[in-house]
């Protein structure tokens, strides 16, 4: 409550969930987003990619037997659901699943912790937590959207594809019933994935939000409702990388 | 909810830790995961054979062994064998010495008898002239009984 705005309840729950912005209209940026989960991702994945360049066969140190464990992990998701063979996917569901999980815990750090920092160097919006974000949520969602209409068509050829989309339940005859079929399927894919964790995290959010309207009451609550969100946090991460696996084995398969 | 432009940023973002995983994260360690398993049933195959090993060289000096246990008992036998050989030679070979020594003996004995004898004979008929020249007291012709004792010795 750096700002200089009323102490109000429902000026501080907006105040909490303002972007960091700059532009106008569409051309706007959520900086604090981007930041955000750039910064994450940097760190995440550079770390990684420095630990894999010296990774060894023998017996491998406490980094990288985590990274291994972390990656067999989603490899074997990958090898149960989706049958065919792309070096696309793996790697694909292995950044979804660590780098949702690391933006979602940033949910665990205390709502007006870092929004109290930031305040001292003159920046007063800042929302930590990327995935309350449905830029950054629908932005993934549609990559594994495009991603998937191009396996399909890579895997079927463009005149299976094509066929899949309009004999695809019902028989040729019934083209374009089939055609809306398929757009309706497809198009509920990408918003369900990006609606489902923008709700989650979203509503976790403010809750913990509302938590720390409580004052002093709000340490025994913020405790377990933290502990309890630990597990959304990890679910939402597996449910996105899990799903994403799914539609791709899907893409990739034949329908009939 | 408002949809703007962040949605590229974060789809560029999304791309980019893609691409990182993709190209130098999955790949190593893939391989360095594969290369263990490799390592690791080559360990386990080498074990085995290793163990396999292990048995037939058990095996094989079992065998050796009971060879040359036997090989031993027959060196045993023919040098018993040769022992007894090498006594009952020198036995036979002592006896013959002995038999030669006992017949050099023997002629040694008999020639000494001889000798004995041949003295004996002479004092002899010394002891009977000087018997008959005490008997008889008279004069002698002792050249004339020389030749009568010296026939009677070559009769003796």
């Amino acid at each position: 409550m750096a700002s200089g705005e009323a102490l109000t309840t429902s000026g501080y729950i907006v105040h909490h969930l303002t972007n960091n912005t700059v532009g106008e209209g569409f051309w706007t940026l959520h900086l604090d987003t981007l930041f955000v989960s750039g910064i994450i991702g940097l760190v995440a994945f550079l770390g990684m990619a420095k630990v894999a360049r010296m990774a060894t066969s023998g017996v491998p140190g406490p980094l990288q037997s985590f990274i291994e464990l972390l990656l067999s992990f989603v490899d074997q998701q990958v090898k149960d659901t989706y049958h065919g063979r792309s070096p696309l996917v793996t790697p694909l569901a292995v950044t979804i699943f660590v780098w949702v999980f690391l933006m979602n815990a940033m949910d665990l750090i205390p709502v007006d912790f870092l929004p109290l920092i930031l305040g001292v160097f003159g920046i007063h919006y800042f929302k930590a937590v990327p995935t309350t974000d449905p830029n950054l949520t629908f932005a993934m969602s549609l990559t594994v959207f495009t991603i998937m209409i191009v396996m399909g068509i890579k895997v079927k050829g463009a005149s299976g594809f094509l066929h899949e989309v309009f004999c695809v339940p019902f028989g040729a005859k019934l083209a374009p019933i089939n055609l809306l079929f398929r757009i309706i399927e497809d198009i509920a894919k990408p918003i369900s994935l990006s609606l489902r964790l923008f709700g989650n995290m979203y509503a976790g959010e403010m809750v913990f939000i509302l938590i720390a309207l409580l004052g002093v009451w709000q340490l025994p609550l913020a405790l377990p409702w933290a502990l309890f969100h630990i597990l959304i946090i990890t679910l939402q991460a597996f449910v996105f990388m899990m799903l994403t696996i799914v539609y791709l084995s899907m893409a990739s398969e034949s329908h009939g | 909810m408002n949809i703007n432009a962040t949605l590229f940023g974060q789809a560029v973002w999304f791309g980019v830790f893609i691409w990182i995983t993709m190209k130098y994260v999955w790949p190593p360690i893939q391989k360095a995961i594969a290369d263990r398993q490799a390592l690791i049933a080559d360990g386990l195959a080498a074990g085995e054979r290793g163990k396999h090993e292990l048995e037939l060289a058990g095996k094989r000096s079992a065998d050796s062994l009971r060879e040359a246990k036997v090989k031993s008992a027959e060196i045993i036998v023919a040098a018993e064998k040769r022992a007894l050989q090498v006594i009952e030679e020198a036995k036979l070979a002592a006896k013959v010495e002995a038999d030669k020594v006992v017949v050099a003996a023997q002629a040694e004995i008999a020639q000494a008898t001889e000798h004995a004898r041949a003295e004996l004979r002479s004092r002899v008929a010394e002891l009977a002239v000087a018997g008959a020249e005490r008997i008889l007291k008279r004069e002698v012709d002792a050249k004339g009984h020389a030749e009568i004792l010296a026939a009677l010795k070559q009769e003796l």
